[in-house]
């Protein structure tokens, strides 16, 4: 069973005022969107359409893309339009939506419907990713974060029975009311497109997304490497507890990469535009990542005194350390994700060839670079 | 003034109940920060009655009912409070979003009411102002802009922040956005019925009020046409805090 490499893209405005980004404290929620040029975006939307439709041809085996709101860290409040896109111009690369955000959504049975439509035009390479949203978009949404858990399990039953149960049936349950549901159309896949979850580190996501009637794939996204190898650890154990091995196409990784000629070259080029990811498009204060209920209280105690470390900048030196970001020349790539293959056996690996300011010429290389001297390496590992 | 320190179960919640002082019984419901101690306001008041201060079930010591869902459910268990507590004539005093509860509590039965007294009170939108958004405030920013005296600002911003007070903090934040968080700090259905609310309506604000800004006023004006107005000025969110004096000869006056 080989691993499943994955290209996953952000879609960020790349074209952002950083110092403007800076001045604000956060890219997200209250940045004025004045700062959005309709005509770079539109530059910047097909240039990224581009480039994942390239990744079909360098060999990924699935493109990915994101939901994100009103921020210049991604532009994409709706991958449904983007996988939409990239279900007409490809033909055989699998389509992941990672994920779509339940709980910002008024209505659940609209995810159901829209994921169901391209797996069919797409003749079934459709893979649904759900999460609940990032703090901020609580915020931006009006959503109650106190809600986030419940409507995103409550929206996940209803859109699995959506998509299995024959229709027409009623749904009734304390957060969404469906007098018929009675989807068209239905799911190509059987039973449904794979479910995959998207996390940043959480026990009860494990539990849930683990449990034998579930069994779904789960993705540690944007942690430092020992973060990664200790919640995919747990997402093993915690299968072990319910009486079953997991398989490793139940576990991923998500980072970002950058493949140079050689490692010196590698980091000199990545340096400004991943540090720009990391320290101007990433950030957002403590209160609007985690407003209260969207995380355990237990939880939000550890990020309030880790505070210092996880708000500060990271330069480039101290990522590639911590794991956060792998990049060198193709020796010291492969031979990184050896290692952590080893330690972590994921069966999964998303990496993002494009991060906050990274230009079309760059991210091509560095495409091109990692499917032709990174990927046959990583074929032969699992 | 000593006030007995208990704890009494009201619809299945163990409630944190300070008690002080004789005569009419006064009921003060506190907003978002809570009400962990006793302040010199409230031992004021209790030279004239008999002071009630609860914390909300979600609140400090209190606990946190599976049935807390939003401010309805605060408002009937406070009435249930009442009935159950046997408390007749009482003087209602509510800040912040305790105004808010002190309102849905009243439109619903004022049977066991004197008097209402609201003070910087949440619960009704008005057309030329919006409720600051604490939720996206650090607790540094919140001490700022809750009060108008530096002074008192500074005494607070150097008080140790023990784990206990973080927890109470999350606890306290994550109750108020259970309640307050969508529709933000008001209920769109209250204005329609506060025509039913028949005792004496006392509106207290602090001129200088940076969390819910004194032109509310205003709007409450609109529903209770016969109100006394009372703007304290060189104050913020909290007269009850910021001006003890001056807010008790306020609630006592006739």
């Amino acid at each position: 069973m080989t691993i499943q490499i994955v290209l996953f893209h952000l879609m960020p405005y790349a074209d952002l005022d950083l110092e403007a980004g800076r001045k604000n404290g956060t890219v997200w929620v209250k940045l004025p969107n004045k700062h959005f040029d309709p005509e770079k975006g539109h530059r910047l939307y097909n240039r990224f359409l581009d480039e994942l439709e390239y990744g079909e041809k360098l060999g990924f085996d699935v493109i990915a893309v994101n939901e994100h709101h009103q921020t210049a860290y991604g532009l994409m409040p709706s991958p449904i339009v983007t996988a939409s896109a990239l279900s007409r111009k490809t033909t055989k690369v699998k389509i992941a939506i990672l994920g779509s955000a339940l709980p910002l959504r008024s209505h659940p049975l609209t995810v159901a419907e829209e994921h169901a439509m391209i797996d069919v035009i797409s003749g079934g390479r459709l893979i649904s990713g759900f999460v609940r949203g990032i703090g901020a978009e609580y915020h931006t949404f009006g959503v109650n974060p106190t809600f986030s858990h419940d409507r995103f399990h409550e929206a996940h039953d209803l859109i699995v029975r959506a998509w299995t149960e024959p229709g027409p049936f009623s749904f009734r349950g304390r957060h969404y009311e469906v007098k018929y549901v009675n989807l068209w159309p239905r799911p190509y896949q059987k039973p449904h497109p794979p479910i995959w979850i998207p996390s940043q580190g959480s026990k009860e996501t494990i539990d849930w997304a683990s449990h034998p009637d579930r069994r779904y794939t789960y993705l540690q996204t944007f942690s430092p490497a020992k973060v990664v190898a200790r919640y995919l650890k747990m997402y093993r154990d915690t299968c072990q507890g319910y009486g079953y091995s997991a398989k490793d196409s139940q576990l991923g990784w998500a980072v970002p990469v950058f493949v140079g000629a050689d490692d010196e070259s590698a980091r000199r080029a990545a340096k400004p535009h991943f540090e720009a990811f990391r320290n101007v498009f990433v950030k957002m204060p403590l209160e609007m990542l985690l407003p209260p209920g969207y995380t355990s209280r237990e939880s939000m105690k550890n990020v309030i005194k880790a505070k210092a470390q996880m708000f500060g900048d990271v330069s480039i030196e101290q990522a590639i350390e911590l794991g956060l970001f792998v990049c060198g020349g193709p020796e010291t790539v492969l031979r990184s994700f050896e290692a952590h293959f080893k330690e972590m056996r994921f069966g999964n690996l998303l990496v993002m060839c494009q991060f906050g300011t990274l230009p079309a010429d760059l991210t091509r290389a560095n495409m091109e670079r990692f499917a032709r001297d990174v990927m046959p390496g990583l074929r032969a590992l699992g | 003034m000593t006030f007995k320190d208990e704890f009494v179960e009201v619809d299945g919640c163990r409630t944190h109940l300070r008690r002080g002082g004789e005569g009419k019984p006064l009921l003060y419901l506190h907003g978002a920060s809570g009400a962990p101690v006793i302040q010199p306001f409230m031992e004021k008041l209790a030279e004239r009655f008999d002071v009630l201060v609860p914390e909300h079930p979600g609140y400090g010591q209190s606990g946190e009912p599976e049935w807390l869902e939003n401010i309805h459910d605060v408002a009937y268990f406070y009435l249930d409070f009442l009935k159950q507590l046997n408390l007749k004539e009482v003087l209602l005093v509510g800040t912040s979003m305790g105004g808010w509860i002190a309102m849905e509590m009243a439109v619903r039965d004022c049977s066991r009411l004197s008097q209402l007294v609201l003070v910087g009170s949440a619960g009704i939108k008005s057309p030329d102002a919006e409720v600051a958004d604490t939720f996206l405030m650090s607790p540094e920013e919140a001490i700022r802009a809750l009060y108008h005296d530096a002074k008192i600002v500074d005494t607070l911003l150097a008080l140790p922040v023990t784990p206990e007070v973080v927890d109470m903090q999350l606890k306290n934040r994550h109750t108020t956005a259970r309640l307050a968080w969508e529709p933000r700090f008001h209920d769109p259905h209250l204005p329609k019925w506060l025509h039913r609310i028949n005792v004496p309506v006392k509106i207290v604000w602090g001129e200088q009020d940076r969390i819910i800004p004194v032109s509310f006023v205003d709007e409450y004006k609109k529903h209770f046409p016969k109100a006394q107005i009372h703007i304290v000025k060189g104050c913020g969110h909290l007269p009850p805090v910021e001006k003890p004096d001056e807010f008790v000869a306020i609630v006592c006056n006739k």
